[in-house]
């Protein structure tokens, strides 16, 4: 603090660390507090509000507990989004490999602005572009039934249309990060490895999975609270038999009308995003300070 | 105009470690001054306290006889020229030259003439709208020279500044500093932890080690009238033989040494039977013997062209070396033989161990 | 030889694959545009039309989303730039340990689920009687744009070379002109990206703004809506323009990237 002011000055210092002091307490920390003092309470009409019945309990956390399909779709959501990390991580490994260590520097401007572009634009127009392709009558049956791959049409709408959209959603999420984790990895240790005997597993599963395990725990956490915080994939590729646990969320608020449910369900969610964050970072012994882009 | 700076018993702490302590000494105004010391002495810290970028935690600094106390780094009569030069890269020259003016809100036309000026001191025209990183190392140098002068300050305080150049660049540089502050008339304080370099352009030298002041001198006082053993050592080459006094008298002493009793000038304040060293210069020892007289074994000999030295060891192991002029190589003893040296005993010091 | 060309064939078809797979789904949306079926697909095509655009262009509703989001994003870029750019300055004065403590606190918004920036946003405001609206969309996605802002000015710092200030400094400059002809002058490059970035970020979010958009209708949730309530072709009419400005954006910012790369070489 003394250092901000001596490099500063007491103006400048002065407006510097104010901005900041605001932004934590009154858009940072203070709606999570009143989000869990929400969460706390029962959801009174306006005339009971601060009366006997207005005090801190668990119910609104032990109603979800015990509501049985509420908690299935919280577990639901937690594990498929799990696997949308894993298949994430599958999908963009290799390339992102390919663009750290054997790309030429013009492919790889070329690669850069081809996964970069995609991602400028909107996650509601990607979720669109994949709800149009996998449409009752869209292109992706049309193609497969003319192939003769499947006999008639495959109703995607559902949990494999989330798992896909979403998949698609965050590539850049995993990819970034764990192409500039490997992209400091010396070239020499894959060719001292190489010339080892070590093959192109034991290559990767020693030297370039060890040395870009921060950017993938990076990739996966950020992945896993994506899917998790997830709205409109669910919400557009979804159908009634695979609500995510937003959906759940947005109805308390909007059609429910019970905030204080909502609030509860919302902070269970916040809880279990940044419980998965620690352990990760935690099992993969990376620095919180690694976490940037 | 250039001014005095006095250092009046300033001490600095970091935490619990004494970067400096209690240095006191007066810069004329005009001098060539610099510090030397190895690094990691504190002369950094001393020249950041005289700059006002640290504040000491003991004493004061006085320029122009004006206690700088409380004052910040942009309300001292100082500039200062840093080790990296630190030109600012996304300014064109002539704007970097005349930033100082900028702050002291000259106009933008007046500021253009001021740095054009100086363009021609440095002999730099016409590359006034060039950015910095399209210059050469010393050109940029020369640059970060006329920024810190187009503020017309009262002393200039220059880190080291020649490091990053190479040999042959950094003593044409030397002679062109020596030069600029012979012109100007600025109070330059230099830090350095090159000898030659200090010896070479200053009017006096303060020497440091360890956070502590060893030294004020002359550079002909320093090398031949060092007050310390450090001083003794790190200045030029010496040959150090230890023993105890034997007598004092007459500015001279007698020191008894494993190879008999020697002579050399001496502080009368010395008592008789303290531990001491004597140090002798290689250039002052010559083959053969005579009232002084040491004995070494010779292992090489380096021709270096107007001198050969000799190295070899003494009966006590300490290292010895001695220049002898290409002109009398012919008396130069044979690498594997014993060998003796003679001295003057006005060309050697007697100093207190530490 | 053999073995490690097969792999380098399956390599390439993998990448190829992968190409595909990035950019199908959107030339698929694209080009549905152009059919005159009224559900968007590209199967069957029933003729080929503009109409779509005109359809586009003529629909008052989404002229007034477009409004919305961009006065949002604007408003957002304007708060989240100088906060943001605060934040990476008093954190990198601040010494090792209250530097990781502030840095966990200060990163927090990325690893909140942004549905739940949303609602504590929400829940907080009404408490003081603001419901949502442009005002609450703002200060609900400032509070993680500010983030990236942060991290982008950082990663920019700490290539700074601090004696710059300690010349400017010595040569007699004011604390507040060192900051503005000095460091602001360094940070341009991280300003001008983090402020794109905070524009990007602010028109494309749809989690956190759904919760506090009250009863305004930015694009994101016009798209998502029309998905549900009648999708036309005109969506991807609309869709298909705003990949157009993308990528054309894109172009440009490299173009203009290697030119100053170029113009200005490295010391």
């Amino acid at each position: 603090m003394r250092d901000l002011y001596r490099r500063f000055g007491p103006g400048l210092a002065t407006v510097f660390l104010s901005l900041v002091l605001i932004w934590l307490a009154a858009m940072v920390l203070a709606p999570n507090l009143m989000m869990i003092d929400y969460a706390l309470r029962p959801n009174l009409p306006p005339a009971e509000l601060g009366g006997p019945q207005d005090v801190w309990s668990l119910d609104n956390v032990l109603y979800l507990a015990n509501e049985g399909v509420h908690r299935a779709i919280f577990f639901k959501t937690i594990w498929a989004s799990a696997l949308v990390a894993l298949l994430t991580l599958i999908v963009c490994y290799p390339i992102a490999f390919w663009m750290a260590q054997r790309a030429t520097p013009g492919q790889l401007s070329i690669a850069l602005m081809l996964v970069i572009i995609p991602f400028f634009i909107n996650e509601v127009l990607r979720t669109l572009a994949w709800f149009i392709l996998l449409a009752y009558r869209g292109p992706l049956n049309a193609v497969l039934l003319n192939m003769g791959v499947i006999d008639q049409p495959v109703r995607w709408q559902g949990d494999g249309g989330v798992l896909a959209g979403m998949v698609y959603a965050y590539i850049l999420f995993m990819l970034l990060p764990i192409y500039n984790a490997i992209e400091s990895l010396d070239r020499s240790q894959l060719e001292a490895a190489r010339d080892l005997g070590a093959g192109t597993v034991r290559t990767h599963r020693r030297v370039v999975v060890p040395h870009a395990k921060a950017g993938i725990a990076t990739g996966c956490v950020f992945t896993f609270m994506l899917a998790a915080g997830s709205y409109v994939a669910p919400a557009l590729l979804g159908s009634p038999g695979s609500r995510w646990f937003t959906e759940i969320i947005y109805n308390w608020f909007f059609e429910g009308g019970d905030w204080n449910r909502g609030a509860a369900y919302a902070l269970t969610l916040l809880v279990l995003c940044l419980a998965v964050v620690l352990v990760t970072l935690r099992l993969f012994r990376v620095n919180l300070t690694d976490v940037a882009k | 105009m250039s001014h005095s700076v006095q250092l009046d018993g300033i001490g600095m702490t970091f935490g619990s470690t004494r970067a400096v302590g209690d240095v006191s000494f007066t810069v004329q105004a005009g001098e060539f001054f610099s510090i030397l010391g190895p690094s990691g002495c504190g002369k950094t810290t001393i020249l950041r306290m005289i700059a006002g970028f640290l504040e000491p935690t003991e004493g004061r600094v006085l320029i122009g006889g004006r206690d700088m106390r409380g004052l910040g780094p942009n309300q001292r009569p100082t500039a200062m020229i840093f080790q990296s030069l630190a030109l600012f890269p996304l300014m064109p020259v002539w704007e970097n030259i005349a930033f100082g003016l900028e702050a002291r809100g000259m106009g933008r036309a007046e500021r253009r003439k001021r740095a054009e000026e100086l363009l021609r001191l440095i002999a730099l025209e016409g590359y006034g709208d060039r950015m910095p990183g399209e210059l050469s190392g010393g050109q940029r140098q020369r640059v970060a020279i006329a920024r810190a002068l187009a503020v017309e300050p009262g002393v200039l305080l220059l880190d080291e500044p020649l490091s990053a150049l190479d040999l042959k660049l950094r003593q044409h540089m030397r002679a062109e500093l020596r030069g600029l502050q012979k012109r100007t008339g600025v109070t330059f304080i230099y830090i350095t932890h090159d000898q030659s370099e200090a010896l070479a352009m200053s009017d006096r030298v303060a020497v440091m080690s360890n956070g502590l002041l060893q030294q004020v001198a002359t550079p002909r006082q320093l090398y031949d009238n060092p007050a310390t053993p450090f001083v003794a050592r790190f200045v030029g080459e010496t040959n150090a033989i230890t023993g105890q006094i034997g007598a004092v008298g007459g500015g001279m002493a007698r020191i008894d040494t494993a190879m008999g009793p020697l002579r050399g000038r001496a502080d009368p304040h010395l008592a008789v039977g303290q531990k001491a060293t004597l140090y002798i210069r290689p250039e002052a020892l010559m083959p053969g013997t005579g009232a002084n007289t040491l004995h070494a074994r010779v292992s090489r000999m380096d021709f270096e062209g107007a001198f050969a030295l000799v190295h070899g060891q003494f009966p006590d192991g300490a290292a010895l070396t001695a220049a002898v002029p290409s002109t009398r190589l012919s008396d130069a003893p044979a690498p594997g033989t014993d060998a003796s040296f003679f001295f003057a005993p006005e060309h050697a010091v007697v100093l207190a161990d530490a | 030889m053999t073995a490690d060309r097969i792999f380098r064939g399956l390599f390439a078809l993998y990448l190829l694959a992968f190409v595909a797979y990035l950019f199908a789904p959107l030339a698929i949306m694209s080009a549905a545009a152009f059919n005159t079926s009224r559900f968007p697909t590209v199967i069957p095509w029933q003729g080929t039309t503009l109409d779509w655009f005109s359809a586009m262009w003529a629909d008052a509703a989404m002229w007034q989303a477009l409004w919305t989001s961009a006065i949002v994003a604007v408003l957002v870029a304007a708060v989240a730039l100088p906060v943001g750019t605060a934040a990476a300055l008093v954190l990198t004065t601040l010494h090792a340990r209250a530097r990781s403590v502030a840095y966990a606190v200060m990163v927090s918004p990325l690893l909140t689920p942004g549905v739940v920036i949303g609602i504590s946003t929400l829940i907080l405001w009404r408490q003081v009687g603001v419901g949502g609206g442009i005002v609450l969309i703002v200060v609900a996605q400032t509070t993680f744009i500010i983030c990236y802002v942060m991290l982008m000015v950082m990663a920019r710092l700490q290539r700074f070379d601090r004696t710059q200030e300690e010349a400017a400094l010595g040569l007699g400059a004011s604390r507040a002109m060192v900051f503005r002809r000095v460091l602001l002058p360094f940070l341009r490059p991280a300003l001008l990206a983090s402020g794109g970035l905070a524009v990007l970020q602010s028109v494309e979010n749809y989690n956190t703004t759904l919760f506090v958009r009250g009863f305004e209708t930015p694009l994101t949730v016009f798209i998502a809506t029309k998905v549900r309530t009648g999708l036309t072709p005109a969506v991807n009419a609309l869709a298909l323009v705003i990949i157009a400005a993308t990528v054309i954006g894109a172009i440009a910012w490299e173009i203009a990237r290697r030119r100053q790369v170029t113009a200005r070489p490295r010391s």
